[in-house]
């Protein structure tokens, strides 16, 4: 008999034992459910699979009767583009100051003080500040992702940059690059892969701003669905809500995984994360 | 007058004399390996030469004019280690040079001057022996094929000086002798002026046009850092023989023993 350290899952295996957990919580979930309902029919608390069924069909697939949506893709829409506007342009500004901040010992001095202090205020604690600042529409609740996720970035970012070997950056220079040349070429697609890796740490956080947001102020998006319905109690609509946010956050991690995968392959294979997850 | 003139030159840092009263004249052409035991300033001494150094007294006078205290395009350098671009292809990593060159802005070549750049770099590949890998990128080589490619994208570039920071270090006897070769063809062909750092005597025995040993003539055994190191031969090469070597030898092994000794206490 091998160590257990050295027993390794053959393929087939390591699938099976991946959804084992998965099945074991939703035998969990059908029996309590089975028996709170055996005990009160009208219970809302665990509602049956039958009940979750009925929910996405009518959030999903049927309009809304008074809107005349269909409010799961209405909500997914207006969630995805606030979503999307927040973490782009903050992978932008994390992008340019962090390279600023890293390559530049003048821009550093002033600013990197001043990122690392923003950086620990509490983002919900200045939300009141940015409605009010900001109105209650879109722009607020974008505004809170990219306070939220800005600072951290341009810091990882600065990072990062300043990680890369003092050697290469000589190098470029007797190879005869300007400081912008050593940005553009040295500095800058170095950095890319290094960027959607924080992207994709910084996307949990992002998601956390966009929903608090949406459940404070929004007349859609998925976080504002949520906290409606919990006033009557639907958990059958809001546990579907709930693994259809955890989807969409694993596919645009998948996402970002594989095209950072695609896009350095030499970034990659230097990291040795080429094709686990 | 000579090439490069290295007048008083002297580093120190705070409490720690690394070099002191370093005087010596360079022709254009010379290849000079540069030998001492660890912590003897030689890389710091290549440093200066290359401008990311400062000396604390004393010049470095290139052509009568003050050493450039930044890199320049004048000055090529082949380090141990991280001297090649990860992100760039073996091709791509030797045109940088021109496409630096010919595009400030955006440090990219497209249509016929792409072309030209592509073709120069292919030469040069050549000459290095890397045809074959033009296509990888450098994780993708092994120790003795990154160093050939840092020298192939140093030269391209075509600098008056050539700074070695132990580029053979890490690499297998073997290599290094097909390295040494490379070495001193580019050497003549380029018309290079050469500094190469080793801690290989051996080498610096067999390369070059001059050997010089960096050592410290004084000790100080209750202030290690009292004194610094000086150039304690310049020789010939070629023109040596085995009891000089020995004798070296043993000079340097007594200071790396001092040295340590001086660092444990």
């Amino acid at each position: 008999m091998k160590k257990i350290i050295n027993l390794q899952p053959h393929n087939g295996t390591r699938w099976l034992l991946a959804l084992l957990p998965f099945l074991l919580l939703l035998l969990l979930y059908v029996a309590a459910s089975n028996a709170r309902l055996a005990d009160n029919p009208g219970d809302k608390l665990l509602p049956a699979m039958g009940s979750f069924a009925d929910a996405i069909q009518r959030m999903a697939f049927e309009p809304d009767k008074r809107s005349g949506d269909y409010l799961l893709w209405v909500d997914t829409g207006s969630s995805l583009i606030r979503l999307g506007l927040g973490v782009g342009i903050s992978a932008l500004a994390g992008l340019a100051f962090g390279i600023l901040n890293g390559a530049i010992p003048f821009a550093r001095a002033p600013l990197s003080p001043l990122v690392t202090f923003l950086s620990l205020i509490p983002p919900m604690a200045i939300l009141p500040i940015l409605f009010i600042i900001f109105g209650m529409d879109e722009l607020a609740k974008v505004m809170l992702i990219i306070i939220g996720i800005t600072p951290a970035l341009i810091r990882d970012m600065q990072q990062r940059v300043l990680e890369i070997p003092a050697e290469q950056l000589i190098k470029a220079q007797t190879l005869g690059a300007s400081s912008w040349q050593i940005i553009l070429r040295v500095v800058l697609p170095q950095i890319l892969p290094r960027l959607l890796a924080s992207v994709r740490l910084a996307l949990g956080s992002a998601w956390l701003f966009l929903i608090a947001a949406e459940a404070i102020a929004s007349t859609d998006g998925l976080g504002y669905r949520i906290f409606l319905v919990r006033r009557y109690l639907a958990m059958d609509v809001i546990l579907p809500y709930v693994i259809w946010i955890t989807l969409l956050a694993f596919f645009i991690d998948y996402g970002l995984k594989k095209i950072s995968q695609w896009s350095f392959p030499w970034f990659h294979s230097q990291t040795g994360d080429g094709g686990k997850s | 007058m000579s090439y490069i003139q290295i007048r008083n030159l002297w580093k120190e840092y705070a409490d720690q004399v690394v070099l002191e009263r370093i005087n010596a004249r360079v022709n254009k052409g010379d290849f000079i390996t540069i030998v001492g035991a660890s912590g003897c300033g030689k890389t710091t001494f290549l440093k200066m030469l290359l401008g990311t150094e400062s000396p604390s007294r004393g010049a470095i006078l290139l052509e009568d004019a003050p050493i450039p205290d930044e890199p320049s395009q004048q000055r090529g350098i082949v380090f141990q280690r991280y001297s090649v671009f990860p992100h760039l292809t073996v091709l791509k990593n030797v045109m940088l040079a021109r496409e630096l060159e010919h595009s400030p802005l955006l440090g990219k070549l497209f249509g016929s001057a792409r072309r030209t750049a592509k073709q120069e770099a292919l030469a040069m590949l050549e000459k290095v022996g890397l045809t074959a890998a033009i296509k990888k990128y450098p994780h993708e080589l092994s120790g003795g094929m990154q160093q050939r490619l840092a020298i192939a994208q140093s030269l391209i570039r075509k600098p008056a000086i050539l700074l070695l920071d132990e580029p053979f270090g890490a690499l297998d006897p073997g290599i290094r002798a097909d390295m040494h070769k490379l070495v001193l063809e580019l050497w003549k062909q380029h018309q290079l002026t050469i500094f190469m750092i080793t801690h290989d005597l051996k080498e610096g025995f067999l390369l070059g046009t001059r050997l010089w040993v960096f050592d410290k003539p004084r000790h100080d055994p209750q202030a290690p850092g009292a004194f610094g190191a000086r150039i304690t031969y310049d020789i010939p090469v070629g023109q040596s023989d085995r009891s000089l070597y020995q004798k070296i030898d043993q000079q340097l092994q007594v200071t790396q023993e001092l040295t340590m000794e001086g660092n444990a206490a």
